[in-house]
């Protein structure tokens, strides 16, 4: 079935997320929508899949005007999402998943779960997906409950497959197998929408790609293009895309783990012994698979795991026990991974966030009353430095974009008196622009002679950002490597391959 | 589409194929802990929508209320249900009993509520609006503590418990120990406040190291402090009137009531300690150190934690503060309104009201201090309409009722008035979340 989008317009108010934007997919083909966040790219896939009402323009399929009042019609006549946080019921098998909204009965209203087990078998045949109707959802891994979406699209013979950022929340080797799915839908006649703002997975699939900045269709990329210019398409102007560094000054700063140990509740055992050390004037990069412990490790070095057994010596200075604001006060620096649940107060101004964790005392407290004019003071002076785009400090911060948050968080973190900085995911779901920037203040900070930790799970940043690379798999170091080390062999470590082995 | 789950948009420079094995099984659960709390923080964000929301819908949801109440004044009107009986002969007699009806009842309530335009003298026609203070008086502190705890993310409703044991406290001290005024005044005072304050206090210990839900744990305080008062009201040598076996304490003695401000009129002291507590709460909200911390863990208490925020700290230290101006709304009962003694009925309902209060305040001490100055106007009102028009009073609770029902669903009052998005923010941030590619 033939895709054409034409001058399709869509307006919030007086901001045009869409501008004009005419696009058309061939049936057996991949097209790419790339687009930084906030482009407009998930505004024009709700349009096409009936959940706004375009202003302007029109959806044609195989050259016929639709006029999509829901979700319902589009699905009624061919198109599929596959959204980027899943859809599924997680208590539910597969099966009952799949026919979730299109349940098939035996009449008076009992369903037909074998009809619906054998459609998920078929399906997943077809495609060699290897998913078991009965399984419950809940127990399965990510990308597999991702491929139940897609079995789910199928099922209602969809023809037209819109997969909104699908990697996001893949491994590596998952969006790989994500990748070799899509070709083979492709090559079943299926014509494809793939939005990602990823340039390798476009690079990868693509058969044509279109590039969207600010609403509007800035132009057609082909994929053998280079990585800097469909980033100069997508941001507007030349991106720094490598990390510019210099040989590390080390100082006399340190930070020394010991045997960390981080249980769960249950006493699950998510950081296990991990030892290294960290001089002041280097980045150690900590690097692994989502969810193999880096996040409970950062977590620890500022007080927030509850169960931790070993040491974390700061400057000689044991930190293992003592509570959030002691190790705050020491001058530890702690960008979260999620900022929108650990950094940052939605509701509370820019000024606000800003000083969310100088509570302690002066300059921004004194006899219990909040400073006023030297929390905007601080606030201004800081919007400024760190290029903060905001209507201003009064602004509340959940009206930024994903970058001006994270320059928030970060901007608060560094203009503190610094003796250990800890960084996590620093420029997840942030535009390449900021991107640049935060990078170079990371490395200005490693430079002023303070150690620095990073937890990254691209690999991309390890390499670029790392002087050191510490690799954990199931909460155990793998190996502490060179940033020189070559990527396949971090990758080999980052599936728990010791680095002696995965040099060889 | 959030951020929240992306990782960097560039993988830049050519990165060669990774080799991962799929994730062990702790690593897919790595990021669900993340999605509870996002979804957790937006369940905050919708009863903080709730309880902080714009004026706009208050004033909506007040407006429709009444307009609901007129509907039911003319539903209970016997002149209504008479003309209604030939409605189709003549219908003009049924519109013009609805608006007599309507009309006098309402002019009936603002009589007794603000200004009594049938009084000979100016000291009879301000009457209505001195009751009307006197009955904000409680209302205003007891609406200041429960504001206090929707801003920091938790439901008080524990209330009614907080302001009997404070009732309890202050009305003992009251009429056994002796000292001169203002002394015995202020430290039953003290005395009350710091009673409502232990009582909250419990409720917020639970919360902060079991995880015991305050919804629950203040429910059940509630009728343990009644039963409590009950048993000592019944018991002689304890609370009950010497010589007495009504459930009924002394009178408090002069030393420790408030006094009246003006001669002739019931509005006392009282009413001036409230007003200073709407000024201190605003000052704890918007100029302290402990205010931001109370919003800061309202709003995200995962944020504030890892600001280094001691989140248990701030939940038992709003409840000590919230039950503190509870006990004072109990304190100025039997201080001030009920100086003859008073028995286990005592809260009259306050510790409810206030929770209707809160909302319709919008949790800020100048928005509660206007919703409560409403519902002391209902009140005081309310039973002048019953007297003088026979409309039944329940009608006034029903209004208060339907008020706070449309203010826990603004989409109606949005639809009716045409508000257009449930403010600035919201509207921006569902723009961005649109355009979010």
């Amino acid at each position: 079935m033939k895709l054409e989008l034409r001058d399709i317009t869509k307006r919030f108010g007086p901001l045009v997320a869409n501008d004009h934007i005419s696009l058309t997919v061939e049936p057996g083909e991949i097209h790419c929508l790339l687009g930084e966040n906030g482009a407009g790219k998930s505004t024009l896939m709700n349009v096409l899949y009936g959940l706004y009402t375009a202003d302007e323009g029109e959806v044609l399929l195989d050259g016929e005007v639709q006029h999509f009042r829901g979700p319902g019609d589009a699905m009624a006549a061919g198109i599929g999402m596959v959204h980027q946080h899943f859809m599924l019921i997680p208590v539910f098998t597969v099966a009952e998943n799949v026919m979730l909204g299109n349940e098939p009965t035996h009449g008076a209203g009992r369903l037909d779960i074998d009809a619906a087990r054998a459609k998920v078998r078929e399906i997943a045949d077809r495609f060699g997906f290897h998913v078991d109707p009965d399984a419950v959802v809940e127990d399965l891994p990510v990308g597999v409950q991702q491929r139940i979406e897609i079995i789910k699209a199928l099922s209602r013979d969809a023809k037209v497959l819109i997969f909104d950022e699908p990697t996001a929340v893949l491994t590596p080797q998952e969006t790989d197998e994500l990748m070799a799915i899509m070709r083979q839908l492709k090559a079943s006649g299926a014509a494809i929408v793939f939005i990602t703002h990823k340039l390798r997975e476009v690079r990868e699939v693509a058969d044509r790609i279109t590039v969207i900045r600010r609403g509007a269709v800035v132009g057609e990329a082909t994929p053998d293009m280079s990585d800097a210019e469909l980033a100069a398409m997508m941001v507007g102007r030349q991106v720094e895309l490598t990390v510019r560094k210099d040989e590390p000054r080390h100082t006399d700063a340190l930070l020394e783990v010991s045997d960390l140990e981080v249980t769960d509740a249950r006493g699950a055992v998510l950081v296990d012994k991990v030892s290294f050390t960290v001089r002041g004037g280097e980045v150690l990069v900590v690097a692994g698979v989502q969810g193999n412990g880096q996040t409970e490790l950062a977590e620890a070095l500022l007080g927030l795991q509850a169960n931790v057994s070993g040491s974390i010596r700061l400057d000689g200075t044991e930190i293992v026990g003592r509570s959030v604001r002691d190790i705050l006060n020491l001058g530890v620096g702690f960008v979260p991974e999620d900022r929108n649940v650990d950094g940052l107060v939605g509701d509370f101004t820019v000024a606000e966030n800003l000083m969310l964790d100088r509570l302690s005392g002066p300059p921004f407290v004194t006899g219990g009353m909040i400073r006023l004019g030297t929390r905007d003071d601080f606030a201004a002076k800081a919007v400024e430095e760190f290029d903060v785009r905001t209507q201003g400090i009064h602004e509340p911060v959940s009206r930024l974009s994903g970058g001006n948050q994270q320059k928030v968080v970060l901007a608060r973190e560094l203009s503190r008196d610094l003796r250990l900085l800890v960084a996590c995911q620093p420029t997840r779901g942030v535009d390449v622009g900021s991107i640049e920037f935060i990078h170079k203040r990371i490395v200005e900070t490693r430079d002023a002679g303070v150690p620095v930790v990073v937890v990254s799970t691209e690999l991309d940043e390890a390499v670029g950002l790392g002087d050191r690379i510490l690799v954990m798999y199931r909460g155990r170091v793998v190996g502490i490597v060179p940033s020189t080390t070559p990527r396949d062999v971090l990758g080999l470590m980052m599936a728990g391959v010791p680095a002696e082995e995965a040099a060889a | 589409m959030s951020d929240t789950h992306t990782p960097s948009p560039v993988p830049p420079g050519d990165r060669e194929r990774v080799t991962v094995e799929p994730a062990p099984s702790s690593a897919d659960s790595g990021p669900e802990p993340r999605r509870a709390a996002a979804e957790e923080n937006q369940w905050r964000e919708v009863f903080q929508r709730i309880v902080t929301g714009g004026w706009a819908i208050s004033l909506g949801a007040v407006v429709l209320a009444i307009l609901a109440g007129s509907v039911l004044i003319a539903f209970t009107d016997e002149a209504v249900q008479r003309a209604a009986g030939y409605f189709f002969s003549r219908p003009g007699d049924t519109f013009s009993a609805i608006g007599s009806a309507v009309g006098s009842a309402y002019a009936a309530l603002f009589r007794g509520a603000v200004w009594d335009f049938t009084a000979d003298d100016f000291g009879g026609a301000i009457r209505p609006l001195t009751a009307t203070l006197t009955r904000a008086t409680p209302l205003i502190a007891a609406g200041l503590g429960v504001a206090l705890t929707f801003r920091t993310g938790l439901f008080n409703i524990g209330g009614r418990g907080q302001m009997l044991v404070a009732a309890a406290a202050a009305g003992w001290v009251g009429f056994t120990w002796s000292m001169p005024w203002p002394l015995h005044m202020l430290v039953a005072l003290a005395a009350g406040m710091l009673a409502g304050a232990l009582w909250a206090g419990i409720a917020g210990a639970l919360k902060a190291f079991t995880g015991a839900h305050e919804v629950i744990s203040t429910i059940m305080l509630n009728y343990v402090a009644f039963y409590l008062l009950s048993y000592l009201l019944a018991t002689p040598g304890l609370l009950q009137a010497p010589g007495s076996s009504n459930p009924k304490t002394r009178p408090t003695l002069a030393s420790a009531q408030m006094p009246k401000l003006f001669e002739g009129y019931n509005v006392h002291l009282g009413l001036v300690l409230v007003l200073l507590a709407v000024a201190f709460t605003w000052w704890l909200l918007e100029r302290s150190k402990m205010g931001f911390e109370y919003r800061a863990v309202g709003i995200n208490p995962h944020a504030a934690r890892v600001a280094g925020i001691d989140v248990r700290r701030v939940t038992v230290s709003v409840m000590l503060v919230a039950g503190a101006l509870l006990g004072l709304a109990g304190a100025t009962q039997v201080q001030g309104t009920v100086v003859t003694g008073f028995s286990s009925d005592i809260d009259a309902g306050i510790g409810f009201d206030a929770i209707t209060v809160a909302l319709l305040g919008r949790s800020r001490p100048l928005g509660v201090l206007g919703a409560a100055l409403l519902f002391g106007a209902f009140k005081a009102g309310g039973s002048v309409m019953q007297a003088s028009e026979g409309v039944p009073i329940e009608i006034v609770v029903v209004v208060q009722s339907l008020i706070v029902l449309f203010i826990a669903a603004p989409p109606i009052v949005r639809a009716v008035f045409r508000i257009p998005e449930p403010g600035r923010r919201r509207a921006a941030r569902a723009e961005r979340k649109a355009v979010a590619a």
